[in-house]
């Protein structure tokens, strides 16, 4: 029997490993249907990015006591995963706590530690959860999340202090482990047999491996993504001051040989889309932006347009974004290749009264921890529905002609551009 | 006002220190037009040789790109760099962050490479190498005045610290607002919102911000850019504030207030 249970723990895991790792490619997959686009330059730099913004977690420091319960879940969720590599082992050749001989007094200094840490990771979670269920913090039950984001935020924080839960059940009822937090649980057991005991520990460790797996398979579905994308995100963010907009070269070529047709090539390739219509317009950058968002919603809190009530929220610009990819990855996954279904991100996800209401000032991109940038997208998306639509509010329209003839916004005669100097 | 432009000075076989970018706003725009005067008072008072671009200047093609009209944007970019490229323009302050922005940042790649600062650091140099020297019984002293960050200094160029700085050498209070620096709330103009309705919502952009100017108890605000001028001006009318706070551009503040 023994045998038996090593076997289907063996086949459980590898299939775990196996599913999560072809979820891991389709999603690498998805980002790579974006437009190609070079950010391998600065290494030091980037690298610094990682360490400060992922691993130091620096934009979440805006809010201290938060950013510290965050920083005890993110602790906590690595370290005791150390612990994972144990009971790997321990599942697999049928040893009970096989790293316990090796280590000698360091083994109980560290469970001790990874059960503080659970206790901690407990206690925050719960503090979350009541974030968002009980003290209702604005930005945490805005109509962004309505329905499934919801539930997928509140059942992160359940699985992990259940996952908790199961980690000190397992060692209080270890009748050979004394352990720093699971020996307060100790007298809830003391009414068992030894058999019992055992049974009870035996549960308690299958239900925490087989939570982990599940959790783990559960991640690339969920908004919980963010802990492995946080990572290369922060890597790739742009290093340019914020205020800089992406060049259009095919734009400005077309400009130029216009006007020095003497320098224009005599094979001129076909003209690009202009702007993004749909996901696989926007870089990969922005497509893996969608995959790292956590929803946390700073991005719109701190939004001018959707702080006064308009219809723009950075943050469902991002969900948006992803649930866009998502279909059209599986619209791949059914054909081969993506077959028009005649929906697009623009229109069909986020609107143009949205796309509008920005006023591009940053504070989306200054706030995200992950180092997100909604602006982009959305700007991107402008650009589609100005130069592919000629979809404009017609003050803008008067604005662009007024530029074009008077070369200002207003309608100024170009030649009062100094009538200032002569003013008293 | 007798200032020069860069034809003239061609002409007089000069060449001045530094390019002043007026800007569309600070050319037409009537209450930007005293910013403009008062920040080429300063220059004159610091004798430095400066010129304008006069009828050769043009928008930089800031409102047309982030509206999304990027060939507008590239026409009037084009052009500009072709007028300052000719004039082998080496430096440009301008006293609009949004050009400043776009001159800076956005120009390199098409041609275009200046030494770029926008006119709050340039006051913060004038001061601190004393070519203007601030009175010591400026009308300011001991005022109270808080400083709305423009998004497209702050967080588009992390500039913070010069307009501050400028403002604090003039003995006064400075009181920051609920949301200031990184965290400022926008004016609502930027992203070419300056030039078209705001979309439907609870409450004005600009009104959330004079709310939080006017939650100062300040004396007067501070501002850095000609929309955002613009914007408070208009939010803080709108809250019947008008008579006791005063929204002032940086360079009218201190060109009152030099010897």
């Amino acid at each position: 029997m023994e045998f038996i249970s090593h076997i289907f723990f063996l086949i459980l895991s590898v299939v775990a490993f196996y599913i999560f790792g072809k979820k891991i490619l389709t999603i690498k997959r998805n980002i790579h249907l974006g437009r190609p686009v070079e950010l391998n330059d600065q290494p030091i730099a980037r690298w610094k990015n990682v360490f400060l913004l992922a691993l130091g977690q620096k934009k979440m420091f805006r809010n201290i006591p938060v950013a510290l319960l965050h920083l005890i879940l993110y602790v906590g969720f690595i370290i005791i995963n150390i612990e994972l590599l144990e009971i790997i082992v321990d599942g697999i050749f049928g040893t009970h706590r096989f790293f316990e001989p090796f280590l000698g007094v360091l083994y109980p200094t560290l469970i001790n530690s990874f059960e503080v840490l659970a206790l901690l990771v407990f206690v925050a979670c719960l503090f979350f959860l009541s974030r968002r269920n009980i003290i209702r913090v604005k930005r945490l039950i805005s109509n962004d999340l309505t329905g499934w984001p919801k539930t997928d935020a509140n059942l992160i924080l359940a699985i992990e202090i259940v996952l908790m839960g199961l980690f000190l059940t397992m060692n209080a009822a270890d009748p050979a482990a004394n352990f720093i937090i699971s020996s307060w649980m100790k007298p809830l057991f003391s009414n068992f047999n030894e058999h019992q005991l055992h049974t009870i520990e035996q549960t308690a460790w299958w239900m925490h491996i087989l939570g982990i797996y599940a959790f783990m398979n559960y991640l690339p579905y969920s908004k919980h993504l963010h802990i492995v994308l946080a990572f290369p995100n922060a890597y790739y963010a742009s290093l340019e001051p914020k205020g800089k907009m992406h060049n259009m070269v095919a734009i400005q070529n077309e400009v130029l040989y216009a006007m020095q047709p003497e320098l224009a090539p005599t094979n001129v390739a076909a003209p690009e889309k202009f702007g993004a219509k749909d996901v696989m317009d926007l870089s990969w950058k922005n497509l893996m932006d969608a995959y790292s968002c956590t929803e946390c919603g700073r991005c719109s809190a701190a939004c001018p347009a959707n702080s006064t009530g308009k219809l723009l929220s950075p943050r469902k610009i991002m969900m948006d974004t992803r649930d866009r990819l998502e279909i059209v990855g599986k619209n791949i996954d059914t054909n081969g290749q993506f077959v028009d279904d005649g929906k697009s991100l623009l229109n069909d996800h986020i609107t143009i009264e949205e796309l509008r209401a920005c006023t591009t000032c940053n504070a989306c991109v200054e706030e995200c921890p992950v180092s997100i940038s909604p602006m982009d997208i959305i700007i991107e998306l402008r650009r589609s529905l100005i130069m592919e639509d000629s979809n404009a509010p017609t003050e803008w329209n008067g604005m662009f002609s007024n530029i074009e003839n008077n070369f200002a916004p207003w309608k100024f005669a170009p030649d009062d551009r100094d009538a200032w100097t002569k003013q008293s | 006002m007798k200032v020069s432009t860069m034809a003239e000075m061609m002409a007089a076989g000069t060449k001045p220190e530094v390019l002043f970018w007026v800007g569309c706003a600070g050319s037409f725009d009537q209450r930007a037009q005293k910013i403009t005067k008062a920040f080429a008072t300063i220059l004159d008072k610091a004798g430095v040789v400066y010129a304008i671009l006069g009828k050769e200047e043009a928008c930089t093609g800031d409102p047309a790109r982030r509206a999304g009209n990027e060939f507008m944007f590239q026409m009037m970019a084009y052009q500009n760099i072709q007028v300052m490229n000719a004039y082998e323009i080496k430096k440009i302050v301008t006293t609009c962050p949004h050009c400043f922005n776009t001159l800076k940042n956005e120009y390199p790649a098409l041609g275009g490479n200046y030494d770029v600062i926008h006119h709050t650091q340039f006051l913060q140099e004038l001061i601190e190498n004393g070519k203007i020297k601030i009175s010591d019984s400026n009308e300011w002293k001991g005022k109270t005045i808080t400083y709305h960050d423009s998004c497209y200094l702050g967080r588009a160029n992390d500039i913070y610290e010069a307009p501050r700085k400028v403002l604090e050498s003039l003995d006064v209070e400075l009181k920051e607002m609920r949301r200031c620096k990184s965290k400022g709330l926008c004016c609502g103009a930027g992203g070419a919102q300056m030039f078209k309705e705001e979309e439907k919502g609870t409450s004005r952009i600009n009104m959330e911000r004079a709310d939080e100017a006017i939650e100062t108890k300040a004396d007067f605000v501070a501002s850095a850019c000609p929309f955002c001028n613009t914007m408070m001006t208009d939010g803080i009318k709108n809250r019947n504030e008008e008579v006791k706070t005063e929204v002032l551009d940086i360079a009218e503040i201190i060109a009152k207030a030099i010897q």
